[in-house]
């Protein structure tokens, strides 16, 4: 069997880049939410906030020693396998990935340290700023991070010479239209996964009856943030869908599993997208509810995936599928807000066992709807790695060969499964000593010891701690 | 855009000067992983680890500084060189990864200790050995048609390379085993002290080897070296002056001494391929004028570089202030 280089880089930069991308979106959220727990202790004074914040930053060092370690791997994928995309996009990716990384250590030297470990150290005013500073510091990652992924689906700014593009105008080229939904998109993805996870945790430990005060406000914080996040995601996910109506109109026929371009198009729940036969089995929809949510008219036109010949079609079944994981658990999340609102009358958020149960579930569904979304993006824009210019194939290391691809696939996979279960499992540990653990003298070290990022956490990995 | 600084001079000094920085201080935490599974008992293996365990990240950090910046000041490099040592880098970063989480869990184990010892051995080792067969590659040099690569997926690993590789792993286990004589007192000390002339020795076999060997594989380093005797040929001298010291200052016993000299022995051998190979950076073929990228890109990110690059030394000098001094033999929990 002859092994497809492009296929298997393909697989193995979905696989690093999913596995990084859970960490980053749940550090920007919790650095924010750590931030806010400082801030309401530095105005109420209530210990409950800090409480809170200590344990929950113990957590946010875990999760972000752990994203550092799969973002190395990622700034090497670049060149070791779209060699080709990144020499011809290095005048732009370049600077902008390396502006990343300057903000990542500018963030870590000045403000990380102060946060995981000053509190006791510097006045609290100084430390309530690093919280701010490290949250900000995430967002500022991120715009860099999202101004790359933007250009690549909305290209613009650059000029092609010869084979390498030249940036004309950095302003054109790091806002290209579609990089403001897609930022706003992801910073409250990212404040959902923290609102979720908060909200999930905190569940559990009422569950067990642990540290009830200060759980309940955690718990009663999130849900507040879900009822109002929730909706809103839903308003700026549509907004970025016209956008990519605008712009990628394949991608989003795609995503509704539209064969023919057409006026009244139904919105499909259930569909089998089909690509060698060009059509839909077992369709069932709303009719011209497609048509209504794109165009804000039920006759509206809605793009065909047969504008395009096939080969510039992407795959649609995943597409189709990964845009109904993402809005149905969208979905769910609104019905939880609202659930959350209508036990609030008399405590019921803290006692409804199956309230707290599900939201213990609830908090693993933003990491899939988060992944479902960035699915939707990349793999729509396929056949393009970047948008209409230049294909994945264009983009690959010319001398990669099938076997090469493979070994290094095999490899990571083995890496990241040995390395990050540890890191995973760690974490379950750090949740099971929970704020009570956080907060409690520490018994394991506070000699001679040097401090790292995982040292804000005082929990053993295994054994009796 | 008219260019008034050859802004290319000025990236190949700051990416030069970040790969110096980043031999010189992640060697001899690499160095403490190469020799950690011959450590004469547990106790020991928790003082190399102390010593070096605040530092060894932020010594890394110039690793990623120097690879993004490749990216934006010299695509060609990052455009040729990964896909060529497509295998190499996948263990080089495998060995890092594993390095690195050891560091963070080897402190939160307790019955499974074992295991994040071996993994901190074997991937400083295979980190190491991948660094030294990537100089060994770039001493090769480069298959390219166009400006791709179009070579095969192993013809990095050659004996030449096995032999750079094996170099740098004594390199950095000498660097390692200086840097312990410097930072810790009586058994491990002692035994820094007898294993460092055997390691020098090794790291000076290699040294030969390579000095021989280069001049006969590529007639530009020969004419180089040979064809007007210049002022370069200081630099192996102060190499072997170098080395001199180290085994002067271990007989004397003195503490500091070994470490500074073995870093004059990296930093003069550094010196020395840069004098053998600029101003090829993708040899044969390509110059860093030929493997730069626009001037405008040059530019944008040096306002980024001058602002943090005075950050990070800062922190790393406070980091190495506020640790400096002896590690206890004692205090580990």
């Amino acid at each position: 069997m002859e092994l497809d280089p492009l296929i298997l880089s393909r697989i193995q930069f979905a696989f690093v880049v999913c596995f990084h991308a859970i960490f980053p979106v749940f550090t920007i959220g919790l650095a924010s939410t750590i931030a806010g727990f400082e801030t309401l202790h530095y105005k109420t004074g209530n210990p409950v906030w800090q409480k809170l914040s200590k344990f929950w930053i113990q957590v946010f060092a875990v999760v972000f020693g752990i994203g550092v370690v799969s973002g190395i791997v990622m700034s090497f994928q670049f060149g070791t396998n779209w060699s080709n995309f990144s020499y011809a996009t290095a005048n732009f990716l370049g600077p902008v990935l390396s502006y990343e990384v300057v903000t990542a250590f500018f963030l870590e030297a000045a403000f990380l340290g102060v946060l995981l470990f000053g509190r006791d150290k510097v006045p609290q005013g100084v430390h309530l700023f690093a919280a701010i500073m490290v949250a900000t510091g995430t967002f500022i990652s991120s715009f860099w991070i999202l101004a790359a992924n933007s250009l690549m689906q909305t290209p613009q700014g650059l000029e092609l010479i010869n084979g390498m593009y030249f940036v004309t105008s950095w302003a054109d080229s790091l806002f290209t239209p579609s990089f403001g939904y897609r930022f706003a998109h992801m910073a409250l993805a990212s404040f959902l996964t923290a609102a979720l996870v908060v909200a999930g945790v905190s569940a559990w430990f009422v569950l067990q009856k642990r540290e009830l005060e200060a759980n309940k406000k955690a718990l009663s914080v999130a849900l507040w943030f879900l009822l109002f996040l929730a909706p809103a995601q839903t308003v700026v996910g549509d907004f970025h869908g016209l956008n990519t109506l605008e712009h990628q109109p394949i991608k989003v026929a795609a995503m509704e599993g539209n064969w023919e371009r057409d006026t009244n198009v139904p919105l499909l729940l259930f569909a089998i997208p089909d690509k060698e036969s060009q059509t839909n089995h077992f369709e069932i929809g709303i009719p011209g509810l497609a048509s209504y949510v794109l165009t804000h008219d039920w006759n509206g036109e809605v793009p065909g995936l047969k504008d395009v010949p096939v080969e510039e079609q992407p795959p649609v079944f995943i597409v189709f599928w990964s845009f109904r994981i993402m809005v149905g658990l969208g979905l769910l999340m609104i019905g939880f807000g609202i659930w959350g609102l209508i036990l609030r009358r008399n405590g019921g958020y803290y006692q409804n066992k199956t309230f707290l149960n599900g939201l213990r579930l609830m908090s693993l569904s933003p990491f899939v709807a988060v992944l479902a979304g960035w699915v939707v993006t990349e793999v729509g824009r396929a056949p393009w790695l970047i948008y209409g210019q230049m294909t994945h194939a264009q983009g690959l290391t010319p001398s990669l060969s099938g076997g090469m691809a493979l070994f290094t696939l095999i490899g990571y996979v083995l890496v990241y499964s040995a390395v990050f279960s540890a890191g995973v499992y760690y974490l379950l540990q750090v949740f099971k000593g929970g704020i009570e653990k956080a907060n409690a003298p520490h018994e394991l070290e506070e000699v001679e010891r040097p401090m790292r990022p995982f040292s804000a956490a005082h929990v053993a990995i295994d054994g009796e701690a | 855009m008219e260019a008034t600084f050859d802004l290319t001079v000025i990236w190949a000094g700051i990416i030069g000067f970040g790969l110096m920085m980043y031999v010189l201080m992640d060697g001899f935490d690499l160095g403490q992983g190469i020799l950690f599974m011959f450590a004469p008992n547990e106790a020991a293996r928790d003082q190399m680890m102390n010593s070096v365990a605040p530092v060894w990240d932020g010594n890394e950090t110039w690793l990623v500084l120097g690879g993004a910046g490749l990216l934006a000041a010299f695509p060609l490099v990052y455009s040729v060189f990964l896909p060529a040592l497509y295998i190499g880098v996948f263990l080089l970063l495998a060995g890092l990864i594993f390095r690195g989480v050891a560091f963070e869990f080897r402190f939160k184990a307790k019955t499974s200790k074992y295991l994040w010892n071996w993994s901190f051995a074997a991937g400083s080792t295979i980190a190491a050995f991948a660094q030294g067969a990537v100089v060994g590659a770039y001493i090769q040099g480069f298959e390219t048609e166009g400006f791709v690569y179009s070579g095969g997926p192993l013809d990095w690993l050659t004996p030449f390379t096995v032999i750079t590789g094996l170099g740098m792993v004594a390199g950095y286990a000498l660097l390692g085993s200086t840097w312990l004589i410097m930072k810790t007192e009586g058994e491990v000390q002692e035994w820094a002290y007898k294993l460092t002339p055997p390691l020098l020795g090794a790291l000076l076999t290699v040294f030969a080897i390579v000095c021989v060997y280069t001049p006969f594989v590529d007639p530009y380093v020969q004419e180089r070296w040979f064809d007007n005797i210049s002022v370069i040929w200081v630099i192996p001298a102060l190499t072997l002056y170098c080395a001199y010291l180290v085994l002067r200052s271990v007989k004397k016993r003195q503490d500091g001494m070994p470490f500074v000299a073995s870093m004059g022995i990296f930093l003069f051998s550094y010196l020395g391929l840069l004098a053998s190979k600029l101003p090829y950076i993708v040899p044969p073929k390509f110059t860093i004028w030929d493997a730069a990228s626009s001037y405008n890109s040059q530019l944008f990110l040096l306002l980024g570089f001058l602002f943090v690059i005075p950050i990070v030394l800062g922190y790393t000098t406070w980091t190495y202030w506020i640790f400096r001094g002896k590690v206890k033999a004692t205090g580990y929990h």
